[in-house]
Protein backbone atom coordinates (compact mmCIF):
# COMPACT_ATOMS: atom_id res chain seq x y z
CA UNK A 1 0.00 0.00 0.00
CA UNK A 2 0.79 3.33 -0.68
CA UNK A 3 2.26 5.02 2.52
CA UNK A 4 1.93 8.52 3.42
CA UNK A 5 4.87 10.67 2.85
CA UNK A 6 4.88 8.16 -0.85
CA UNK A 7 4.04 11.12 -3.83
CA UNK A 8 1.47 9.56 -5.99
CA UNK A 9 2.83 10.10 -8.71
CA UNK A 10 0.50 8.14 -11.23
CA UNK A 11 -2.12 10.19 -9.47
CA UNK A 12 -3.72 12.46 -12.44
CA UNK A 13 -5.74 15.88 -11.70
CA UNK A 14 -9.23 15.60 -12.02
CA UNK A 15 -11.34 18.41 -12.55
CA UNK A 16 -14.50 19.87 -14.11
CA UNK A 17 -15.76 22.33 -16.19
CA UNK A 18 -19.38 24.12 -17.45
CA UNK A 19 -19.82 26.89 -19.67
CA UNK A 20 -20.38 30.36 -17.86
CA UNK A 21 -22.09 31.95 -21.09
CA UNK A 22 -24.70 29.42 -20.89
CA UNK A 23 -28.32 29.88 -19.09
CA UNK A 24 -30.09 26.44 -19.02
CA UNK A 25 -32.97 27.65 -17.74
CA UNK A 26 -34.84 27.88 -20.75
CA UNK A 27 -33.74 25.03 -22.24
CA UNK A 28 -35.99 22.48 -23.42
CA UNK A 29 -34.03 18.99 -22.75
CA UNK A 30 -31.36 18.62 -20.85
CA UNK A 31 -29.92 15.07 -20.57
CA UNK A 32 -26.90 13.82 -19.23
CA UNK A 33 -24.22 10.44 -19.66
CA UNK A 34 -22.02 9.36 -16.71
CA UNK A 35 -19.14 6.84 -17.66
CA UNK A 36 -18.37 4.62 -14.36
CA UNK A 37 -14.77 3.33 -15.71
CA UNK A 38 -12.48 0.70 -14.26
CA UNK A 39 -10.29 3.59 -13.18
CA UNK A 40 -11.88 7.16 -14.05
CA UNK A 41 -15.45 8.31 -13.96
CA UNK A 42 -16.89 11.06 -16.14
CA UNK A 43 -20.41 12.95 -16.16
CA UNK A 44 -21.19 15.22 -18.99
CA UNK A 45 -24.68 17.57 -19.53
CA UNK A 46 -26.08 18.87 -22.57
CA UNK A 47 -28.35 21.76 -22.71
CA UNK A 48 -30.42 21.18 -25.70
CA UNK A 49 -27.72 19.30 -27.57
CA UNK A 50 -25.14 21.50 -26.48
CA UNK A 51 -21.92 20.84 -23.87
CA UNK A 52 -22.53 22.52 -20.96
CA UNK A 53 -20.90 21.12 -18.05
CA UNK A 54 -18.57 17.89 -17.03
CA UNK A 55 -16.17 16.50 -14.85
CA UNK A 56 -13.78 13.73 -14.88
CA UNK A 57 -12.31 12.07 -11.60
CA UNK A 58 -10.95 9.15 -9.90
CA UNK A 59 -13.61 5.74 -9.70
CA UNK A 60 -13.83 4.72 -6.34
CA UNK A 61 -14.33 1.56 -5.29
CA UNK A 62 -18.27 1.21 -5.32
CA UNK A 63 -20.04 2.47 -8.76
CA UNK A 64 -22.80 4.03 -7.33
CA UNK A 65 -20.55 6.47 -5.25
CA UNK A 66 -18.22 7.38 -7.82
CA UNK A 67 -21.34 8.01 -10.34
CA UNK A 68 -22.82 10.35 -7.85
CA UNK A 69 -19.24 11.92 -7.22
CA UNK A 70 -19.14 12.72 -10.63
CA UNK A 71 -22.34 13.94 -11.14
CA UNK A 72 -21.85 16.18 -8.04
CA UNK A 73 -19.20 17.49 -9.78
CA UNK A 74 -20.27 18.17 -12.41
CA UNK A 75 -23.92 19.64 -11.53
CA UNK A 76 -21.48 21.99 -8.73
CA UNK A 77 -21.91 25.96 -9.68
CA UNK A 78 -24.71 25.06 -11.83
CA UNK A 79 -27.64 25.79 -10.30
CA UNK A 80 -29.36 22.96 -11.47
CA UNK A 81 -30.21 19.97 -9.70
CA UNK A 82 -30.85 16.27 -10.82
CA UNK A 83 -34.90 16.83 -10.70
CA UNK A 84 -33.76 19.50 -13.72
CA UNK A 85 -32.28 16.36 -15.85
CA UNK A 86 -34.89 14.89 -18.15
CA UNK A 87 -32.81 11.71 -19.21
CA UNK A 88 -29.45 10.29 -17.77
CA UNK A 89 -28.11 7.45 -19.92
CA UNK A 90 -25.29 5.53 -17.72
CA UNK A 91 -22.10 3.80 -19.53
CA UNK A 92 -18.92 2.41 -19.37
CA UNK A 93 -17.84 -0.53 -16.89
CA UNK A 94 -20.11 0.47 -13.64
CA UNK A 95 -23.36 1.26 -16.14
CA UNK A 96 -25.89 -0.93 -14.28
CA UNK A 97 -24.92 0.69 -11.02
CA UNK A 98 -25.76 4.17 -11.76
CA UNK A 99 -28.71 4.52 -9.27
CA UNK A 100 -30.39 7.90 -11.19
CA UNK A 101 -29.73 6.37 -14.76
CA UNK A 102 -32.94 5.92 -16.80
CA UNK A 103 -30.55 3.29 -19.00
CA UNK A 104 -27.46 1.44 -19.25
CA UNK A 105 -25.54 1.87 -22.46
CA UNK A 106 -22.37 -0.15 -23.50
CA UNK A 107 -19.15 2.32 -23.69
CA UNK A 108 -18.68 0.57 -27.29
CA UNK A 109 -21.63 2.16 -28.37
CA UNK A 110 -21.18 5.26 -26.80
CA UNK A 111 -17.84 6.04 -27.43
CA UNK A 112 -18.73 5.88 -31.33
CA UNK A 113 -21.56 8.22 -30.79
CA UNK A 114 -19.00 10.42 -28.79
CA UNK A 115 -16.85 10.50 -31.18
CA UNK A 116 -18.99 11.68 -34.34
CA UNK A 117 -19.51 14.61 -32.51
CA UNK A 118 -16.10 15.27 -31.21
CA UNK A 119 -14.62 15.06 -34.23
CA UNK A 120 -17.45 15.53 -37.02
CA UNK A 121 -19.20 12.78 -39.11
CA UNK A 122 -15.76 11.78 -41.51
CA UNK A 123 -14.35 9.39 -38.03
CA UNK A 124 -14.36 5.99 -39.26
CA UNK A 125 -12.02 4.39 -36.69
CA UNK A 126 -12.04 5.45 -33.03
CA UNK A 127 -9.28 3.92 -31.03
CA UNK A 128 -10.25 4.47 -26.97
CA UNK A 129 -7.81 4.08 -24.68
CA UNK A 130 -8.73 3.73 -21.53
CA UNK A 131 -7.54 3.03 -17.88
CA UNK A 132 -8.53 -0.75 -18.26
CA UNK A 133 -8.82 -1.49 -21.51
CA UNK A 134 -8.35 -0.68 -25.53
CA UNK A 135 -10.77 -0.61 -27.69
CA UNK A 136 -10.34 -0.08 -31.51
CA UNK A 137 -14.18 1.15 -33.15
CA UNK A 138 -15.27 1.26 -36.88
CA UNK A 139 -18.09 3.23 -37.02
CA UNK A 140 -20.37 4.92 -39.71
CA UNK A 141 -21.11 8.48 -40.77
CA UNK A 142 -24.07 8.94 -38.16
CA UNK A 143 -21.51 7.33 -35.25
CA UNK A 144 -22.95 3.70 -35.17
CA UNK A 145 -20.95 1.09 -34.40
CA UNK A 146 -19.93 -1.40 -37.33
CA UNK A 147 -17.39 -3.35 -35.61
CA UNK A 148 -14.93 -3.27 -32.70
CA UNK A 149 -12.03 -5.19 -30.69
CA UNK A 150 -10.90 -5.22 -27.55
CA UNK A 151 -8.13 -6.20 -25.28
CA UNK A 152 -9.56 -5.47 -21.31
CA UNK A 153 -7.54 -8.84 -20.34
CA UNK A 154 -4.41 -7.51 -19.78
CA UNK A 155 -2.83 -4.28 -18.80
CA UNK A 156 -0.17 -3.56 -21.83
CA UNK A 157 -1.75 -0.69 -23.60
CA UNK A 158 -3.23 0.67 -21.09
CA UNK A 159 -3.79 3.56 -18.40
CA UNK A 160 -3.12 1.84 -15.86
CA UNK A 161 -0.14 0.32 -17.42
CA UNK A 162 1.14 4.03 -17.51
CA UNK A 163 0.23 5.04 -14.36
CA UNK A 164 2.32 2.07 -13.08
CA UNK A 165 5.53 3.22 -14.85
CA UNK A 166 4.83 7.00 -14.03
CA UNK A 167 5.45 5.71 -10.34
CA UNK A 168 8.06 3.27 -11.00
CA UNK A 169 10.07 6.71 -12.58
CA UNK A 170 8.79 9.18 -10.40
CA UNK A 171 7.64 11.17 -13.27
CA UNK A 172 4.28 12.58 -12.65
CA UNK A 173 1.62 10.71 -15.36
CA UNK A 174 0.94 14.11 -17.31
CA UNK A 175 4.95 14.32 -18.10
CA UNK A 176 5.31 11.18 -18.84
CA UNK A 177 4.13 11.84 -22.80
CA UNK A 178 6.48 14.82 -23.48
CA UNK A 179 9.49 13.63 -21.67
CA UNK A 180 9.51 10.41 -23.88
CA UNK A 181 9.62 12.30 -27.01
CA UNK A 182 12.86 14.45 -25.34
CA UNK A 183 15.60 11.68 -25.97
CA UNK A 184 18.05 12.14 -28.89
CA UNK A 185 17.63 9.00 -30.37
CA UNK A 186 14.70 6.28 -30.87
CA UNK A 187 15.22 3.11 -27.79
CA UNK A 188 14.26 -0.26 -28.76
CA UNK A 189 10.96 -1.20 -27.27
CA UNK A 190 10.55 -2.43 -23.67
CA UNK A 191 10.28 -5.99 -24.85
CA UNK A 192 8.17 -7.50 -22.39
CA UNK A 193 4.04 -7.52 -22.82
CA UNK A 194 3.09 -8.03 -18.81
CA UNK A 195 3.10 -5.09 -17.25
CA UNK A 196 5.02 -6.69 -14.26
CA UNK A 197 7.68 -8.39 -16.33
CA UNK A 198 7.92 -4.68 -18.14
CA UNK A 199 8.65 -3.10 -14.59
CA UNK A 200 11.32 -5.40 -13.84
CA UNK A 201 12.84 -4.97 -17.23
CA UNK A 202 12.94 -1.41 -17.06
CA UNK A 203 14.49 -1.71 -13.35
CA UNK A 204 17.57 -3.47 -14.97
CA UNK A 205 17.39 -0.62 -17.87
CA UNK A 206 17.89 2.00 -14.77
CA UNK A 207 20.52 0.11 -13.69
CA UNK A 208 22.38 -0.07 -16.63
CA UNK A 209 22.66 3.41 -16.86
CA UNK A 210 19.50 4.21 -18.82
CA UNK A 211 17.74 7.86 -18.30
CA UNK A 212 14.19 7.75 -16.78
CA UNK A 213 13.44 9.40 -20.08
CA UNK A 214 14.97 6.66 -22.47
CA UNK A 215 12.86 4.24 -20.82
CA UNK A 216 9.68 6.39 -20.89
CA UNK A 217 10.62 6.45 -24.47
CA UNK A 218 11.15 2.73 -24.78
CA UNK A 219 8.01 2.03 -22.80
CA UNK A 220 5.92 4.47 -25.11
CA UNK A 221 7.05 2.63 -28.22
CA UNK A 222 6.15 -0.48 -26.94
CA UNK A 223 2.49 0.95 -25.89
CA UNK A 224 2.14 2.61 -29.22
CA UNK A 225 3.13 -0.94 -31.27
CA UNK A 226 1.01 -3.00 -28.99
CA UNK A 227 -1.79 -1.13 -29.95
CA UNK A 228 -1.23 -0.87 -33.58
CA UNK A 229 -1.72 -4.46 -33.83
CA UNK A 230 -4.79 -4.33 -32.32
CA UNK A 231 -5.98 -1.47 -34.93
CA UNK A 232 -4.53 -3.59 -37.94
CA UNK A 233 -7.08 -6.69 -37.21
CA UNK A 234 -10.25 -4.25 -37.06
CA UNK A 235 -8.94 -2.58 -40.05
CA UNK A 236 -7.64 0.97 -40.10
CA UNK A 237 -10.01 3.42 -42.31
CA UNK A 238 -9.78 7.42 -42.55
CA UNK A 239 -10.59 9.79 -40.47
CA UNK A 240 -9.01 8.44 -37.65
CA UNK A 241 -9.20 9.32 -34.02
CA UNK A 242 -8.28 8.89 -30.17
CA UNK A 243 -10.18 9.36 -27.27
CA UNK A 244 -9.46 8.44 -23.55
CA UNK A 245 -6.94 9.48 -21.08
CA UNK A 246 -3.73 8.07 -23.32
CA UNK A 247 -4.67 10.40 -25.73
CA UNK A 248 -3.36 13.05 -23.62
CA UNK A 249 0.12 11.42 -23.74
CA UNK A 250 1.79 13.11 -26.70
CA UNK A 251 4.52 10.16 -26.43
CA UNK A 252 2.60 7.00 -27.08
CA UNK A 253 0.59 9.28 -29.79
CA UNK A 254 3.04 10.22 -31.93
CA UNK A 255 4.79 6.80 -31.92
CA UNK A 256 1.17 5.21 -32.79
CA UNK A 257 0.28 7.79 -35.28
CA UNK A 258 3.68 7.56 -37.10
CA UNK A 259 3.72 3.39 -36.99
CA UNK A 260 0.47 3.94 -38.84
CA UNK A 261 1.37 6.59 -41.08
CA UNK A 262 -1.59 8.02 -39.93
CA UNK A 263 -2.77 11.49 -38.56
CA UNK A 264 -4.96 11.35 -35.57
CA UNK A 265 -7.64 14.38 -36.10
CA UNK A 266 -7.54 16.95 -33.36
CA UNK A 267 -10.96 17.74 -31.31
CA UNK A 268 -11.71 21.11 -29.10
CA UNK A 269 -13.36 18.04 -26.57
CA UNK A 270 -11.54 16.53 -23.74
CA UNK A 271 -10.85 12.65 -25.21
CA UNK A 272 -12.21 11.74 -22.02
CA UNK A 273 -15.08 12.33 -21.85
CA UNK A 274 -15.69 11.03 -25.31
CA UNK A 275 -17.91 7.78 -23.59
CA UNK A 276 -20.17 10.26 -21.10
CA UNK A 277 -20.87 12.77 -24.34
CA UNK A 278 -21.99 9.38 -26.07
CA UNK A 279 -24.29 8.92 -23.26
CA UNK A 280 -25.44 12.14 -23.23
CA UNK A 281 -26.17 12.27 -26.82
CA UNK A 282 -28.15 9.09 -26.38
CA UNK A 283 -30.26 10.12 -23.50
CA UNK A 284 -31.64 13.26 -26.09
CA UNK A 285 -32.61 10.89 -28.56
CA UNK A 286 -34.64 8.72 -25.61
CA UNK A 287 -35.89 12.10 -23.97
CA UNK A 288 -36.97 13.11 -27.70
CA UNK A 289 -38.07 9.50 -28.70
CA UNK A 290 -40.03 9.50 -25.33
CA UNK A 291 -41.81 12.94 -25.67
CA UNK A 292 -42.93 12.31 -29.15
CA UNK A 293 -44.75 8.77 -28.37
CA UNK A 294 -46.23 10.28 -24.94
CA UNK B 1 33.69 -36.11 -9.60
CA UNK B 2 32.88 -32.22 -8.31
CA UNK B 3 30.49 -30.90 -9.98
CA UNK B 4 28.37 -27.43 -9.55
CA UNK B 5 25.15 -26.18 -10.94
CA UNK B 6 24.38 -22.41 -11.19
CA UNK B 7 20.69 -21.64 -11.30
CA UNK B 8 20.70 -17.45 -12.29
CA UNK B 9 16.85 -16.86 -11.20
CA UNK B 10 15.12 -13.69 -11.92
CA UNK B 11 15.36 -13.61 -8.18
CA UNK B 12 17.79 -15.84 -6.23
CA UNK B 13 20.73 -17.07 -7.35
CA UNK B 14 20.82 -20.71 -6.26
CA UNK B 15 24.28 -23.06 -6.66
CA UNK B 16 24.55 -26.95 -5.93
CA UNK B 17 27.56 -28.79 -5.75
CA UNK B 18 27.73 -32.75 -6.09
CA UNK B 19 30.29 -35.27 -5.33
CA UNK B 20 29.96 -38.29 -7.35
CA UNK B 21 25.76 -37.18 -7.60
CA UNK B 22 25.41 -36.35 -3.57
CA UNK B 23 25.17 -32.91 -2.68
CA UNK B 24 28.09 -31.47 -0.31
CA UNK B 25 27.10 -27.70 -0.34
CA UNK B 26 24.42 -25.25 -1.95
CA UNK B 27 23.51 -22.21 -1.31
CA UNK B 28 20.94 -19.10 -2.00
CA UNK B 29 21.65 -15.89 -2.77
CA UNK B 30 19.37 -12.20 -4.08
CA UNK B 31 20.12 -11.83 -7.51
CA UNK B 32 20.45 -7.94 -6.67
CA UNK B 33 21.91 -5.62 -8.80
CA UNK B 34 24.72 -7.30 -10.53
CA UNK B 35 23.91 -10.73 -11.48
CA UNK B 36 27.84 -11.58 -11.77
CA UNK B 37 29.31 -10.56 -8.51
CA UNK B 38 26.15 -12.17 -6.58
CA UNK B 39 26.56 -15.49 -9.21
CA UNK B 40 30.41 -15.43 -7.42
CA UNK B 41 29.11 -15.06 -4.10
CA UNK B 42 26.99 -18.03 -3.95
CA UNK B 43 29.14 -20.19 -5.82
CA UNK B 44 32.15 -19.05 -3.08
CA UNK B 45 29.07 -19.99 -0.05
CA UNK B 46 28.66 -23.17 -1.75
CA UNK B 47 32.16 -24.72 -2.06
CA UNK B 48 32.70 -22.89 1.81
CA UNK B 49 29.53 -25.38 3.06
CA UNK B 50 30.96 -28.01 0.92
CA UNK B 51 34.89 -27.57 2.08
CA UNK B 52 36.58 -27.61 -1.16
CA UNK B 53 38.10 -25.02 -3.25
CA UNK B 54 36.39 -23.40 -6.45
CA UNK B 55 38.79 -24.87 -8.13
CA UNK B 56 38.49 -28.44 -7.74
CA UNK B 57 34.96 -28.31 -9.57
CA UNK B 58 35.46 -30.11 -12.67
CA UNK B 59 32.40 -28.71 -14.30
CA UNK B 60 29.68 -25.84 -13.81
CA UNK B 61 26.27 -25.90 -15.49
CA UNK B 62 24.36 -22.93 -15.19
CA UNK B 63 20.68 -22.39 -15.81
CA UNK B 64 17.81 -20.05 -15.32
CA UNK B 65 17.16 -16.38 -17.11
CA UNK B 66 20.65 -14.95 -16.13
CA UNK B 67 22.62 -18.35 -17.50
CA UNK B 68 24.79 -16.85 -20.14
CA UNK B 69 26.31 -14.51 -17.90
CA UNK B 70 27.05 -16.61 -15.28
CA UNK B 71 30.90 -16.75 -14.20
CA UNK B 72 33.28 -19.39 -14.53
CA UNK B 73 30.42 -21.71 -16.24
CA UNK B 74 31.78 -24.06 -18.45
CA UNK B 75 27.98 -25.13 -20.03
CA UNK B 76 24.33 -24.00 -19.73
CA UNK B 77 21.79 -25.88 -19.97
CA UNK B 78 17.88 -24.54 -20.30
CA UNK B 79 15.32 -25.06 -17.62
CA UNK B 80 12.79 -27.22 -18.91
CA UNK B 81 16.18 -29.57 -19.00
CA UNK B 82 16.84 -28.98 -14.79
CA UNK B 83 13.81 -29.18 -13.85
CA UNK B 84 13.44 -32.70 -15.37
CA UNK B 85 16.68 -34.24 -13.81
CA UNK B 86 16.85 -32.36 -11.04
CA UNK B 87 12.56 -33.34 -9.54
CA UNK B 88 13.47 -37.01 -10.59
CA UNK B 89 16.94 -37.20 -8.51
CA UNK B 90 14.39 -37.26 -5.48
CA UNK B 91 11.20 -38.92 -7.21
CA UNK B 92 12.09 -40.91 -9.69
CA UNK B 93 8.92 -42.01 -10.40
CA UNK B 94 7.58 -38.28 -11.81
CA UNK B 95 6.50 -37.43 -15.11
CA UNK B 96 5.80 -34.11 -14.56
CA UNK B 97 7.54 -31.22 -13.05
CA UNK B 98 5.67 -28.27 -12.94
CA UNK B 99 7.65 -25.19 -12.02
CA UNK B 100 6.44 -21.89 -10.51
CA UNK B 101 8.85 -19.23 -10.22
CA UNK B 102 8.48 -15.69 -9.74
CA UNK B 103 8.56 -14.67 -13.13
CA UNK B 104 7.71 -18.06 -14.81
CA UNK B 105 5.75 -21.03 -15.08
CA UNK B 106 6.55 -24.29 -16.40
CA UNK B 107 5.52 -27.58 -16.79
CA UNK B 108 7.20 -30.53 -18.15
CA UNK B 109 6.41 -33.75 -19.07
CA UNK B 110 9.50 -36.19 -18.52
CA UNK B 111 10.22 -39.85 -18.82
CA UNK B 112 12.07 -42.56 -16.21
CA UNK B 113 15.54 -41.04 -17.06
CA UNK B 114 14.82 -37.73 -16.76
CA UNK B 115 14.67 -36.62 -20.07
CA UNK B 116 12.13 -34.44 -21.26
CA UNK B 117 9.37 -35.55 -23.39
CA UNK B 118 7.37 -32.29 -23.43
CA UNK B 119 7.05 -28.87 -22.01
CA UNK B 120 4.74 -25.53 -21.55
CA UNK B 121 6.21 -22.35 -20.56
CA UNK B 122 4.73 -19.11 -19.49
CA UNK B 123 6.73 -16.27 -19.84
CA UNK B 124 4.89 -13.83 -20.93
CA UNK B 125 2.60 -12.69 -18.12
CA UNK B 126 2.67 -12.24 -14.53
CA UNK B 127 -0.62 -14.00 -14.22
CA UNK B 128 0.84 -17.45 -13.71
CA UNK B 129 3.75 -16.41 -12.22
CA UNK B 130 4.94 -15.73 -8.15
CA UNK B 131 4.88 -12.19 -8.82
CA UNK B 132 1.63 -12.17 -8.77
CA UNK B 133 0.97 -13.37 -5.62
CA UNK B 134 3.89 -10.98 -4.32
CA UNK B 135 1.59 -8.35 -5.62
CA UNK B 136 -1.75 -9.40 -3.86
CA UNK B 137 -0.06 -9.78 -0.52
CA UNK B 138 1.49 -6.47 -0.86
CA UNK B 139 -2.03 -4.93 -1.61
CA UNK B 140 -3.25 -6.71 1.31
CA UNK B 141 -0.38 -5.32 3.44
CA UNK B 142 0.55 -9.35 4.55
CA UNK B 143 3.77 -11.27 4.39
CA UNK B 144 4.16 -13.88 1.68
CA UNK B 145 4.28 -16.33 3.93
CA UNK B 146 0.76 -14.86 5.90
CA UNK B 147 -0.60 -14.40 2.79
CA UNK B 148 -0.39 -18.63 1.98
CA UNK B 149 -1.07 -19.51 5.83
CA UNK B 150 -4.49 -18.04 6.15
CA UNK B 151 -5.88 -18.81 2.45
CA UNK B 152 -6.06 -22.21 4.10
CA UNK B 153 -8.66 -20.67 6.45
CA UNK B 154 -11.25 -20.11 3.78
CA UNK B 155 -14.01 -22.25 2.78
CA UNK B 156 -15.31 -19.80 0.51
CA UNK B 157 -14.91 -19.75 -3.38
CA UNK B 158 -15.05 -15.99 -4.57
CA UNK B 159 -14.20 -16.19 -8.74
CA UNK B 160 -11.58 -12.94 -9.71
CA UNK B 161 -12.85 -11.16 -12.83
CA UNK B 162 -9.43 -10.12 -13.58
CA UNK B 163 -6.77 -11.95 -15.26
CA UNK B 164 -4.08 -9.60 -15.80
CA UNK B 165 -1.57 -8.92 -12.35
CA UNK B 166 -2.14 -5.51 -12.31
CA UNK B 167 -6.02 -5.31 -13.04
CA UNK B 168 -6.57 -7.85 -10.01
CA UNK B 169 -4.81 -5.80 -7.77
CA UNK B 170 -7.25 -3.48 -7.83
CA UNK B 171 -9.62 -5.88 -7.83
CA UNK B 172 -8.56 -7.20 -4.35
CA UNK B 173 -8.37 -3.81 -3.39
CA UNK B 174 -12.42 -3.29 -4.16
CA UNK B 175 -12.61 -6.65 -2.27
CA UNK B 176 -11.14 -4.77 0.76
CA UNK B 177 -12.95 -1.77 0.89
CA UNK B 178 -16.21 -4.46 0.74
CA UNK B 179 -15.18 -5.60 3.62
CA UNK B 180 -14.43 -9.12 2.64
CA UNK B 181 -12.70 -10.99 4.99
CA UNK B 182 -8.87 -11.67 4.08
CA UNK B 183 -8.52 -15.45 4.05
CA UNK B 184 -11.54 -15.19 1.47
CA UNK B 185 -9.39 -12.95 -1.13
CA UNK B 186 -6.09 -14.64 -0.40
CA UNK B 187 -7.99 -18.04 -1.51
CA UNK B 188 -9.60 -16.20 -4.30
CA UNK B 189 -5.89 -14.64 -5.78
CA UNK B 190 -4.56 -18.66 -5.02
CA UNK B 191 -7.21 -20.32 -7.11
CA UNK B 192 -6.57 -18.25 -9.51
CA UNK B 193 -3.07 -18.14 -10.31
CA UNK B 194 -3.48 -22.06 -10.17
CA UNK B 195 -5.91 -21.99 -12.51
CA UNK B 196 -3.45 -20.46 -14.71
CA UNK B 197 -1.28 -23.09 -14.05
CA UNK B 198 -4.02 -26.02 -14.35
CA UNK B 199 -4.93 -25.17 -17.75
CA UNK B 200 -0.48 -25.08 -18.97
CA UNK B 201 -0.68 -28.13 -17.16
CA UNK B 202 -3.56 -29.71 -19.48
CA UNK B 203 -1.72 -29.04 -22.54
CA UNK B 204 1.18 -30.73 -21.43
CA UNK B 205 -1.18 -33.71 -19.94
CA UNK B 206 -1.62 -34.56 -16.51
CA UNK B 207 0.71 -37.94 -16.17
CA UNK B 208 1.41 -38.98 -12.43
CA UNK B 209 3.30 -38.80 -10.43
CA UNK B 210 3.54 -34.82 -10.63
CA UNK B 211 6.19 -32.85 -8.79
CA UNK B 212 5.94 -29.06 -7.68
CA UNK B 213 9.26 -27.05 -7.48
CA UNK B 214 10.51 -23.30 -7.55
CA UNK B 215 9.73 -21.04 -4.95
CA UNK B 216 6.16 -20.52 -5.18
CA UNK B 217 5.98 -24.40 -3.48
CA UNK B 218 6.81 -22.93 0.03
CA UNK B 219 3.03 -21.08 -0.47
CA UNK B 220 0.72 -23.89 1.33
CA UNK B 221 -2.32 -21.81 -0.06
CA UNK B 222 -1.14 -22.10 -3.55
CA UNK B 223 -0.31 -25.87 -3.36
CA UNK B 224 -3.55 -26.24 -2.06
CA UNK B 225 -5.37 -24.30 -4.65
CA UNK B 226 -3.43 -26.46 -7.06
CA UNK B 227 -4.08 -29.92 -5.76
CA UNK B 228 -7.87 -29.25 -5.88
CA UNK B 229 -7.61 -27.81 -9.49
CA UNK B 230 -5.54 -31.04 -10.62
CA UNK B 231 -7.69 -33.51 -8.92
CA UNK B 232 -4.25 -35.30 -8.42
CA UNK B 233 -1.56 -35.32 -5.26
CA UNK B 234 1.55 -33.17 -5.54
CA UNK B 235 4.78 -34.09 -4.16
CA UNK B 236 7.25 -31.13 -3.56
CA UNK B 237 10.86 -31.99 -2.92
CA UNK B 238 12.27 -30.46 0.07
CA UNK B 239 13.86 -27.31 -0.70
CA UNK B 240 12.43 -27.17 -3.74
CA UNK B 241 14.01 -24.00 -4.65
CA UNK B 242 17.26 -25.58 -5.58
CA UNK B 243 15.53 -28.69 -8.26
CA UNK B 244 17.36 -25.70 -10.66
CA UNK B 245 20.63 -25.56 -9.34
CA UNK B 246 20.49 -29.10 -8.59
CA UNK B 247 19.70 -30.57 -12.47
CA UNK B 248 22.29 -28.09 -14.06
CA UNK B 249 24.87 -30.16 -11.29
CA UNK B 250 23.76 -33.36 -12.87
CA UNK B 251 24.19 -31.95 -16.48
CA UNK B 252 27.61 -31.10 -15.37
CA UNK B 253 27.61 -34.15 -14.38
CA UNK B 254 27.43 -35.63 -17.53
CA UNK B 255 29.17 -33.41 -19.17
CA UNK B 256 32.49 -33.48 -17.32
CA UNK B 257 33.08 -37.41 -17.94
Amino acid sequence: MMSDDKKEFWRWKEYNWRDENKDWKGAELISAGVDVGSVSSQAVILVDGELYAYSNMRTGSDSPNSARNAMNWALEDTGMTYDDLHYVVGTGYGRVNVPFANRAITEIACHARGGNLMYGPTVRTILDMGGQDCKAIRCDERGKVQNFLMNDKCAAGTGRGMEVFADLLSIPIEEVGDLSLEVDEEPPPVSSTCVVFAKSEASSLLREGWSKKRVLAAYCSAMAHRVVSLLERVGVEKDFAITGGIAKNSGVITRLTKELNLEALKSKYDTQIAGALGAALFAKTLMEKQRKSA
Amino acid sequence: MITAGIDMGAKYIKVVILKDDKIIGKSNVPTGFDQTESAGKALEAAAKEAGIEISSIKHIAATGAGRKIAPLANSTITEVSVAAKGATYFYPSVRTVIEVGAEEGRVVKCNERGKVEDFAINEKCAAGAGSFTEAMARALELKLEEFGEISLKSDKSIPMNAQCAVFAESEVVSLVHAKTPKPDIAKAVHDAIASRIVSMVRRVGINEDVALVGGVSYNPGFVDSLKRGLETTVVIPDQAEYIGALGAALAAGERGE
